[in-house]
């Protein structure tokens, strides 16, 4: 169905339509949101890792001057452990309240306890520091494979396993265990001319977007609640609020803010559901904002995990078999993305024989939240510096094994579906081409390590409005929040079809009571769905709009065409007529036009990529510089090349961050120490060389341009790659993310 | 409740009369008090540069500076950085090079950048790279906003 033609718009660098207001500073973000008569709501927050809550009294926090309400868990419909279905699978309700105010245990630093609401953030403050709350401290469990013992702390009681559709008799900290078996794994390792096993470990680490979670609230008389806030999804606020209050989504408007940052955090809601239930108790809107202390332990980081990967290869360089094991912390409650790092580890690659084992396991840290290709970077790391080491045996080009194995069309992933179309091969040969690989490499203490990754990216649910306007440009309405640039996206995905300019697009993005439902802002899905749904919207104008011309000209619509921006009579009069002056007589023939498209489309297509570091070890420190950076990835069709390459640079630094530097750092009774950005230590653009960001096109058959998502996957093979490059600085293999400077001064056997 | 100070500054040229308590910040009284809600708040405590302003021709974190300690002095920020009818270089090579994804940070990166370009009008990219390691973007991997500075001080 990928319509191959030049294209006018798609491909092109336009100026984004909020440009202006975000270089402004009058772009309006969730904490910018004013409203008459605003209270302001802070959280008190746990100082305990484990603990029983044995009685919360707010009584003096309630008396203080200028407070106006004070809620807890009590004030939360009762959620007994039943499941609510939240459009991203089955969630535990009791789970989902309790991470908003924990109602009988405490399971990390920082989970919510109480909330108040003051005439100002100061106050409120101040008053959480009245709140009397009683702990029974608990020994907490901090790392993965110590919750996974027998004898281990248990955070819930009524924790059962659950494997492959069988559930456990005894309560366990392991939620879930999930097997994919291909083929014949134990014939394949017994063709195999080596063998190669390691340990695989990596950190927690946070999204680290720059803006804190935000929310404003406010109850009307008449039971209507409405939201303003930063998010993800706005329908996915609506609908995780409805649950946790018991309240219909008929009531609930949820106005999306402008967002700042978001990478998988802000889908989940921490502090809306309190805003809501402050704004009831006080009858006044009330404001609840988050400091950076209270994003890093109080909202989701993604998850520490301990990976086993055993591959085997023929001495011809064919892998034969793959094992992988891999063991994902969920946090305080259940939901670590082990699944999709199931389903990505192994996906570069056509091997006939798999076997890879997931668990999901509850430890005493914020419960885990999406991050960019959530999962297959745990996965990756282990894999591909597996590769690399049977590459590096075989004495065979680390690029050029890659391609011997490339997964392409066809073949089968472990977890079950056939690629369509692939591009991976293509992002091989293109870095394996870049003057960046063949550029000599070879002093003391450089090295160079390349790496691949996959994200199966998502579709989804998407609605698009097109109003068009009589001066020939169209106002379009969306509901996917704009983190990245999506309104340009979505918008020359309508211009193209109607043969308008980029600019005579007025995208908006509006309410949840003003747009059909949209998914949230994830899976790489947002140019590639909402980008779907936009063109059918023009598509369903471009259909009105010959029905109007063929009405001006008294002819069949069947004899109207339209290309380039023009309707002509075909078979009979020769008449034409513009997109634009048509726009200037809707009202002579039959009204105004409006263009719907709604789409839930299966084909997102997965996307690849593979870069290439170059580094420098620090002897002396440990210290590993990044001098060169090469990212490539199929991109299926750039509709907004300048805003692809953003993905990749962006998602490769953050990989660089977690590989080198990020990490969440637990004392003994398990606080996280290093709660600021001061100490958690992103990077800086001192830390970074340019990212040279090459796109690949192979078009996605599952979209009318060829478009696959693009945010994910360039988080996916930094880590390996600079672990990979490190070996060959120095050579020595290191298996523990982040790859810090005291990991590497061990390492070297220097402390 | 503590009793408010009378503060008069100037802001973007404007002389701004405004009470403040005094543990209030210039952040929360250029948002709060006087809605100027381009400064925004990620850390609180200067590690991020987004509430980045300029305090009599210096760089500062705005969250780190009391409302009260701007009595008399001048304030710039990013709502008075463009024309009316054009914008400054800067935020028009930060729009040319797509030097922005989510946003947050672009007013205290613009703000940093025309600090750095008002005493260096032609910076290496080493420079640039070493006057903005105080503003922190989370999407861009900071590739096209140091080529937008790069632009910008070429095109002065």
């Amino acid at each position: 169905m990928t319509e191959n033609k030049e294209y006018k718009v798609v491909g092109t660098r336009p100026i984004r339509h909020d440009g202006v207001d975000k270089v402004t500073g009058r772009a309006l973000y969730g904490a910018d949101f004013q409203i008459a008569g605003l209270l302001h709501g802070r959280v008190l927050r746990s100082p305990h890792a484990h603990a029983r809550i044995l009685s919360i009294d707010t009584s003096r926090a309630e008396a203080f001057p200028g407070v106006k309400g004070v809620v807890t868990a009590q004030d939360l419909p009762s959620a007994e452990d039943r499941i609510a279905d939240l459009g991203e699978g089955a969630v535990n309700l009791k789970h989902l309240c309790d991470n908003i105010l924990a109602s009988d245990k405490v399971l990390y630093t920082g989970h919510a306890v109480a909330a108040v609401a003051a005439t100002s953030p100061h106050i409120a403050e101040e008053a959480c520091k009245l709140i009397d709350v009683e702990y029974e401290v608990l020994p907490p469990v901090l790392e993965v494979r110590q919750a996974m013992e027998p004898d281990a702390p248990l955070l819930h009681e009524t924790l059962k396993t659950t494997s492959m559709g069988e559930t456990a008799d005894e309560p366990s900290n392991v939620a879930s265990h999930i097997q994919h078996t291909l083929g014949d794994p134990e014939k394949g390792f017994a063709e195999a001319d080596i063998i190669i096993e390691r340990d695989f470990v990596t950190g927690t680490v946070h999204q680290g977007y720059i803006e804190p979670h935000n929310a404003t609230a406010h109850f009307n008389q008449d039971g209507h609640l409405t939201i303003w806030c930063s998010t993800q999804g706005a329908f996915t606020v609506r609908e995780q609020v409805a649950e946790i209050l018991q309240y219909p989504i008929s009531k609930i408007k949820v106005v999306p803010m402008e967002i700042g940052g978001g990478f998988g955090g802000k889908i989940s809601v921490y502090i809306k559901p309190v805003a809501a239930l402050l704004a009831k108790k006080t009858g006044k809107p009330v404001k609840v904002l988050m400091n950076r202390t209270d994003v890093f332990e109080g909202t989701g980081p993604t998850p520490a995990s301990y990976v086993r990967v055993k591959m085997g290869a023929t001495k011809a360089g064919k892998i034969t078999a793959a094992e992988a094991y891999l063991a994902f912390e969920g946090g305080a409650y259940p939901g670590s993305p082990v699944g999709p790092g199931a389903m990505c580890i192994f996906a570069p690659y056509s091997i006939e024989n798999v076997i890879i084992d997931g668990y999901d396991v509850v430890v005493n840290k914020p419960k885990t939240a999406p991050y960019r290709a959530p999962g297959a970077p745990n996965a990756a790391f282990g894999s591909e510096t597996v590769i690399d080491e049977l590459a590096e045996k075989l004495d065979i080009d680390p690029l050029e094994f890659r391609l011997i194995n490339g997964a392409k069309e066809g073949d089968r992933r472990a977890d079950g579906p056939v690629h369509p179309r692939i591009g991976f091969i293509e992002t091989v040969e293109a870095a394996k081409a870049h003057p960046h690989y063949t550029a000599p490499n070879g002093k003391k203490h450089h090295g160079r390590g390349v790496a691949s990754g996959y994200w199966f990216n998502i579709g989804l649910e998407s609605s698009v409005t097109i109003n068009v306007n009589s001066d020939g440009t169209i106002n379009l309405i969306e509901g996917s929040t704009d983190i990245g640039g999506t309104r340009a996206s979505i918008a020359m995905q309508a211009a193209e079809v109607l043969g308008i300019p980029a600019e005579s697009v007025n995208p908006s993005v509006v309410d949840t009571n003003s747009v059909g439902y949209t998914a949230v802002t994830g899976g790489s899905r947002t140019t590639y769905a909402t980008g779907y749904a936009a063109y059918e919207a023009a598509q369903d104008v471009k259909r009105k709009m010959i029905e109007r011309a063929a009405k001006l000209w008294e002819v069949d619509a069947s004899n109207v065409q339209f290309e380039d921006g023009v309707f002509s009579s075909i078979n009979g009069k020769e008449e034409q007529i513009s997109f634009r002056d048509l726009c200037g007589q809707l009202g002579q023939t039959g009204g105004p036009v409006v263009g719907s498209g709604t789409v839930n489309p299966g084909g997102a297509g997965g996307a690849y990529a593979t870069h290439v570091v170059d580094v420098v070890v620090d002897e002396e420190t440990g210290k590993v510089e990044i001098l060169r950076y090469t990212a490539v990835q199929d991109a299926g069709k750039a509709i907004h090349p300048s805003y692809v390459e953003g993905q990749i640079q962006g998602g490769a630094v953050q990989g660089i961050g977690w590989a080198l530097n990020e990490e969440y750092i637990y004392n003994d009774e398990g606080t996280m120490t290093n709660a600021s950005f001061l100490d958690y230590r992103m990077p800086t653009c001192l830390d970074l060389p340019m990212i040279d960001a090459v796109i690949v096109e192979v078009p996605n058959p599952g979209h009318p341009y060829g478009v696959r998502g693009v945010g994910e996957v360039p988080i996916v093979p930094p880590m390996a790659a600079i672990a990979n490059a490190i070996y060959d600085a120095i050579g020595i293999r290191m298996t523990e993310l982040p790859m810090s400077p005291d990991r590497l001064l061990k390492a070297m056997g220097k402390i | 409740m503590a009793r408010k100070s009378h503060v008069q500054t100037t802001i973007n040229g404007e002389t701004v009369e405004f009470l403040c308590e005094s543990r209030q910040s210039l952040l929360e009284v250029l948002r709060d008090e006087l809605h100027l809600t381009g400064a925004k708040e990620g850390c609180n405590n200067g590690n991020c540069g987004a509430c980045s302003v300029i305090l009599d021709g210096r760089l500062v974190n705005s969250c780190l500076v009391l409302g009260v300690e701007t009595e008399g002095k001048s304030v710039e920020t990013i709502e008075g950085l463009a024309e009316p009818d054009k914008l400054h270089p800067i935020q028009d090579a930060f729009l040319e090079n797509a030097a922005l994804q989510c946003g947050i940070c672009t007013p205290g990166f613009i703000m940093s950048a025309k600090a750095l370009l008002d005493q260096n009008p032609n910076p290496t990219e080493h420079e640039i790279r070493y006057w903005l390691a105080g503003n922190l973007c989370r999407c861009t991997g900071y590739d096209k906003i140091v080529r937008a500075v790069l632009d910008a001080a070429a095109a002065k």
